[in-house]
């Protein structure tokens, strides 16, 4: 299996991405292919919404599974990408990209030390895989 | 879907205005009008004789997979045969044309066979009660979980509201705790397919209402350390759930109540040999220990009177503290009648080979094909195991793709990506039902299919091939929901 890992994003264990400029959140490509063609997005949160590190804003379901997905952080949904509920596909085709889930207003950019770099994560992949 | 489909009409299509199934008499009484208010003007409705319709559905059916039929190893669901005499019994005019509001003491019958099978269970799964009212086994999840949230407020401990679920349970488990309001937390695996002991111990607290646990788990493999996690969950004043949907592994040969259980579900129409996988309908009794009776849904049958000349009569009794009815009347009577028969038909001994029948197939099939497809969890299981539907030579062969394969040999296909810890994952559960020659027959497959996703994948991507219906396209369907014909763009 082969999969894409974008350099400037950071990344959780359970396969979200955040990118620490603007604050958008997303699903994997590793994700995306695992859980293979994703049928339904719902961004279970709203604008203004406060969300802790570890909280569910949204849920992905695909043919072979629903997957629930975490804020990498703690901060202020200041967006959510409701195109996704129209076109979920561009979660597979373009996980890092259109398939946006949420954007967050970061409230402690400490918390983003605490994830994985692009390497790490490439790694934390390929673990999984052997 | 492929070109060579064979398109059954749908019932609206088959309509012809003016046609019908029966033709009433006359009536001999004066009509009375239906309000106004509650009349439609329309009615959609398809217009067909009796034959149109048992044409329709017998067509249909032939469309359709059964064990009766053939092979059907779909992985944690117990497709074994079902013994015809459970039907003979199941339609003796005493059980099949009774009424659920008739007086007690004219289905003294029926009362007997619930005790009888309440009785039966207590005794097969080491518990002090039970309830046969729930319809199902996620129903009988749901009531279990209202139990144990029952218990902890009968005792003022209101702040515990997280329930503990191991990544190898089944899907049902999170769901059912979710839906009485509990909050769950998921437990990983260690490297042999038991839950995770230190992450267990590191997540029992004071808020612990309890841990529901699939022992044999969906991989297949029994819980190696079950007393330590059972006692670690008791130290934490929690309660321990058995999901006993994998009891089949089991029978005449360990009891969850001696395991330390609090509460199990048990499926009647899985492990008792009562028809699935065509709706059912389900029975998910709920057994507990002692501490726990007076929280079980009734109503129950008891012995109310004790009669030396016509022997005992049966009452039905609610329990003290219950947490009330789950289920109209009674349960799904015809499903335990259907199950006392078979327990009765086997004895003790009998259920007891049906456990070691079924894990030594299970056993045979996994050794059998663990040199051509990988088993990640390779190691003596119960009733069922999990392979990975995946070679590195074969790139882009799925286990879906092996899945539908295997309807061109007239096999089902075992459950698919489930559990979510193995890659493309294939569960494979063969039950104790199973001919050597059948166990043979379905290897003999799987083998020409590991060969062929190397030589000719295209005849998997394409698959299946001899079935009325090809390849479904699943990801359009789900994308572009059509649940009813009068939405079916073309109608208009």
């Amino acid at each position: 299996m082969s999969w894409k890992v974008a350099p400037h994003l950071k990344y959780t264990k359970n396969d979200e991405w955040i990118n620490p400029e603007d604050g958008t959140v997303g699903i994997t490509d590793y994700a995306q292919a695992q859980l293979s063609d994703v049928v339904y997005v719902e961004i279970t949160v709203s604008e203004g919404d406060e969300v802790q590190q570890g909280d569910i804003v949204a849920t992905v379901e695909s043919v072979k599974a629903a997957a629930d997905v975490y804020a990498p952080v703690s901060g202020t949904v200041v967006a959510i990408n409701e195109d996704l509920a129209d076109t979920p596909e561009v979660v597979n085709s373009d996980p890092y990209g259109e398939a946006w889930m949420v954007r967050l207003q970061i409230a402690d950019p400490a918390e983003l030390d605490g994830l994985m770099d692009a390497d790490a994560y490439q790694k934390y992949c390929e673990e999984r895989e052997a | 879907m492929s070109e060579t489909t064979i398109r059954e009409p749908l019932l609206v299509e088959l309509s012809s205005p003016g046609r019908r199934g029966v033709r009433f008499p006359e009536a001999d009484v004066p009509a009375a009008a239906v309000p106004e208010a509650l009349r439609r003007t329309s009615l959609p409705l398809p217009e067909l004789s009796e034959v149109d319709v048992v044409r329709h559905y017998t067509r249909l059916s032939h469309f359709n997979h059964a064990v009766d039929i053939d092979f059907y190893p779909l992985g944690s669901c117990t497709m074994k045969y079902n013994p015809k005499v459970n039907e003979d019994m199941a339609r003796l005019p005493g059980f099949a044309h009774i009424h659920p509001l008739q007086p007690e003491e004219t289905v003294q019958g029926a009362l007997a066979v619930m005790y009888y099978l309440q009785e039966y269970l207590k005794e097969i799964v080491g518990m002090a009660g039970v309830s046969l009212q729930p319809a199902a086994g996620a129903h009988g999840e749901l009531t279990g979980v209202l139990i144990m949230r029952a218990y902890h407020r009968s005792r003022g401990d209101t702040k515990r509201n997280k329930i503990l679920v191991p990544d190898s349970a089944h899907g049902t488990n999170p769901a059912s705790s979710a839906m009485s309001g509990m909050r769950v937390v998921e437990i990983p695996s260690d490297d042999r397919g038991n839950i995770d002991l230190a992450k267990l111990k590191a997540e029992c607290d004071d808020t612990l209402v309890g841990l529901m646990i699939t022992n044999p788990n969906t991989l297949g493999l029994f819980e190696e350390h079950i007393e330590e996690v059972v006692q670690a969950v008791h130290d934490a004043g929690g309660l321990v759930y058995g999901d006993g949907a994998n009891l089949n592994a089991l029978l005449g040969i360990a009891r969850f109540g001696d395991m330390g259980f609090d509460v199990v579900h048990l499926n009647l129409h899985k492990t008792f040999s009562t028809p699935h996988g065509g709706g059912g309908p389900g029975s998910g009794p709920v057994a507990v220990a002692q501490h726990l009776v007076d929280f079980l849904p009734g109503p129950i049958v008891e012995v109310v009177d004790e009669d030396e000349e016509n022997g005992p009569t049966y009452g039905l009794v609610m329990p003290r503290h219950s947490i009330g009815r789950v289920k109209a009347f009674y349960g799904h009577f015809g499903v335990m009648v259907r199950a006392l028969t078979y327990i009765l038909s086997l004895g003790g001994e009998g259920l007891r080979q049906v456990a070691e029948d079924a894990v030594l197939n299970a056993n045979y099939l996994r050794v059998q094909l663990q040199d051509t497809y990988h088993i990640p969890y390779n190691r003596l299981c119960k009733h069922e195991f999990v392979a990975e539907g995946r070679w590195e030579d074969a790139p882009g062969v799925r286990a879906l793709d092996i899945s539908k394969r295997l309807m061109d040999f007239g096999f089902h296909p075992p459950t698919n990506y489930f559990p979510l810890i193995v890659h493309e994952a294939l569960m494979i559960e063969p039950t104790e039902t199973e001919s050597k020659r059948t166990l043979d027959a379905f290897v003999a497959a799987m083998k020409q299919i590991a060969r062929e996703a190397r030589e000719n994948p295209e005849v998997l991507h394409e698959a299946p091939h001899t079935t009325p219906f090809g390849r479904v396209d699943e990801v359009k369907a789900a994308r572009e929901l059509v649940l009813t014909w009068f939405d079916w763009p073309q109608q208009g």
